[in-house]
């Protein structure tokens, strides 16, 4: 992509945008066009020079800057900006009509409203075969627990969750400072500050059991930085244990589903992938599961459990009482 | 690109739409300065051809045409009609949408474009305050390595051939699809489209296409039925599975705490020495149920139905059988 492609239609922007806001600060305008005021300064010793023929000076662009600010006394005719490109309209509409049928959105209303008069003044640039639904597979439950946590991040308020760990299966208690809520990937999050892990955390409201909204502010501390949700929600980190397992056909979503490293087809739709995880227990349980699907050919401990605990839940089942 | 270009292209611009009449190549390049730096009539015309793409490409829509029958070249000029973005006032609430909806994309595709679209509705008066508060935040990625491709397919109309794994087949198979559209459902990318091989419209999730999509024949080729709602062919291509007979269990005490969340306690029941609970659940996907229970291992035993019981035991069996027989780096 060249640089005009980002510069040119700022450039013809510029001058309507101006024209609505006469004396609006430089500051104002930069922060509008996400560039920073020098470069915005340059767009705008540009846009002076430029004008209808002729050229003279009542022909050119007319700026007048008092103190910081910026109003437009000739427009030379461009006093509405240029029509949506049909990526523009597609990525707009397509992600507002995700947007009102989002759970726990507030106000779809206003979502389908803004849609309407985007698709008229937007005119015959339709969007076309993109779709966005982010309507979610959810329990009840889990609806009661997005609408407390959602009256705590209203009012601003710390919470006190109660949080199903499937790493560790286990079940704790934990107050956070709550920051925002996502929807990520066909699942929702809470985003907050976790005062017994002392960093940001996001708790997948299905896995809240239950929340208790406190009289306490949430004050998630200065230096707590939202999440960067461009690269997926989790990294690979390298300080986690890595397993080599062989996956056959059937298992092969696991592949799809958790980050995993590397595969190597091994043909007939086996693979061998090389899988990081942080919890034994947990990747014994992903193991029991798999059934025969799945052979762990590293490390050891996982293997020699895997028996060991198949072994143990198959003797089990016989003392069973029949009932 | 040299500041004269975007000078260029700005007065460019400013001059076909203050012009009813259709301007030729060689009057433009008289008129609007910069063009007369060309050293040459090549350099001209190969400059001006770069100008017009470069504009078609930003969506300015240039005419091509005559004004007088006897002229003998086309000229140029911009309607202003089709240049101008129609009137748009927001109320707050409704700009406040937009702005999330700018947001939504973490996507090397839609990113720029929602920017660009956010910038040209400020420059219609519109305010869109970047900083609005959302009660919900959705993100879309984008990330599936076949979905550049496949959008392209989909927006210039092409058929797509591309190898596709079936979720238990064990094999790739080559599918020849016209596409209607990409569709992201809870979280996955599918593509819609109709199969040429199997003569019928069909979903097909992006993280299962292997390796390139490649084109075939040429653009503009497919055509999209126009009573077909991508989002509910997915939706109903994807039907959630209907609930199931109840299921009791026995859960060795302080165990499976995730099984013990979903489920309610009817009793105690001592086995193999261990102590632990009955406890029945209501499982929603059956289909995966016996994976995620036989997962617990011995902290977790299937009382009923019979029919789980045993797909328990032969997932350990499995797993027993194919990890004895493995060769374990040690």
């Amino acid at each position: 992509m060249s640089a005009s492609s980002e510069r040119v239609p700022r450039l013809l922007a510029l001058v309507p945008y101006l024209l609505a806001r006469p004396g609006i600060p430089l500051r104002e305008v930069a922060a509008d066009f996400d560039v920073p005021e020098k470069q915005l300064r340059k767009d705008l010793e540009l846009l002076w020079m430029c004008g209808l023929p002729g050229y003279g000076p009542g022909d050119l662009i007319d700026l007048s800057f008092e103190g910081d600010t910026v109003t437009v006394g000739f427009d030379a005719g461009m006093s509405r900006p240029l029509r949506l490109t049909a990526a523009e309209a597609t990525s707009l509409l397509v992600a507002l009509r995700a947007l009102s049928d989002t759970p726990g959105m507030l106000d779809a209303e206003a979502v389908q409203r803004a849609v309407a008069k985007i698709e008229a003044a937007v005119g015959q640039a339709q969007p076309a075969g993109v779709a966005v639904g982010l309507a979610l597979r959810e329990a009840p439950e889990t609806a009661k627990v997005r609408d407390a946590l959602q009256d705590g991040v209203r009012r601003g308020r710390a919470l006190r969750l109660r949080y199903y760990t499937p790493s560790r299966d286990e079940i704790t208690d934990r107050v956070v400072d709550p920051m925002r809520m996502l929807l990520v990937e066909g699942h929702s999050y809470l985003e907050a500050w976790c005062r017994g892990a002392d960093g940001v955390r996001l708790f997948r409201l299905d896995r809240i059991d239950e929340v208790e909204v406190l009289e306490e502010g949430a004050a998630p501390p200065p230096h707590a930085q939202l999440t960067d949700t461009s690269e997926g929600l989790f990294r690979p980190d390298p300080s986690q244990r890595m397993a080599v397992l062989v996956l056959e056909p059937d298992a092969r979503w696991i592949a799809e589903y958790y980050p995993v490293d590397d595969v190597i087809e091994l043909g007939a739709g086996r693979a061998r992938v090389m899988m990081r995880y942080a919890d034994l227990s947990w990747m014994v349980r992903l193991a029991l599961g798999l059934g025969g699907d799945v052979r762990v050919e590293h490390p050891a401990e996982l293997a020699d459990e895997v028996i060991r605990q198949s072994t143990a839940a198959l003797r089990r089942a016989e003392h069973l009482p029949s009932t | 690109m040299s500041t004269t270009r975007a000078e260029r292209l700005v007065n460019l611009v400013l001059c076909l739409l203050s012009t009813r009449q259709f301007l030729s190549a060689e009057r433009i390049r008289g008129i609007v300065p910069g063009y007369a730096d060309a050293l040459s009539d090549e350099a001209f015309f190969r400059m001006f051809e770069r100008d017009k793409t470069e504009l078609r490409d930003l969506g300015v829509p240039l005419e091509v045409g005559k004004t007088q029958s006897f002229e003998t070249t086309d000229g140029y000029r911009i309607a202003r009609r089709d240049y101008e973005l129609g009137d748009i006032d927001l109320e707050p609430d409704e700009a406040a949408a937009v702005a999330l909806a700018a947001r939504l994309w973490d996507s090397p595709q839609f990113t720029g474009a929602a920017h660009g679209a956010l910038i040209k509705l400020r420059a219609a008066g519109v305010d869109v305050d970047q900083d609005v508060h959302a009660a919900v935040e959705p993100k879309v990625r984008t990330s599936e390595p076949a979905f550049p491709s496949l959008l392209a397919a989909v927006q210039a109309g092409q058929v797509v051939e591309f190898d596709y794994r079936r979720p238990v087949a064990t094999d790739v198979a080559t599918r020849t699809i016209e596409p209607w559209g990409v569709v992201a459902w809870r979280g996955r990318w599918y593509l819609v489209g109709h199969d040429r091989d199997r003569g019928a419209a069909r979903c097909f999730r992006l993280s299962r296409v292997v390796g390139e999509v490649r084109t075939v024949g040429k653009p503009g080729v497919v055509q999209r039925p126009e009573d077909v709602d991508l989002l509910s062919f997915v939706a109903t291509s994807q039907r959630d599975a209907p609930p199931s007979a109840p299921t009791r269990l026995w859960v060795a005490k302080g165990r499976a705490h995730g099984l013990r969340r979903r489920a309610r306690l009817v009793g105690e029941q001592v086995v193999e020495g261990e102590p632990g609970d009955l406890v029945e659940i209501e499982l929603r996907f059956p289909d995966s149920a016996a994976k995620w229970i036989a997962g617990f291992g011995p902290d977790v035993l299937v009382l009923e139905p019979e029919v789980l019981a045993k797909s328990v035991r032969e997932r350990l069996l499995g797993a027993l059988s194919t990890q004895r027989g493995a060769e374990v780096g040690r």
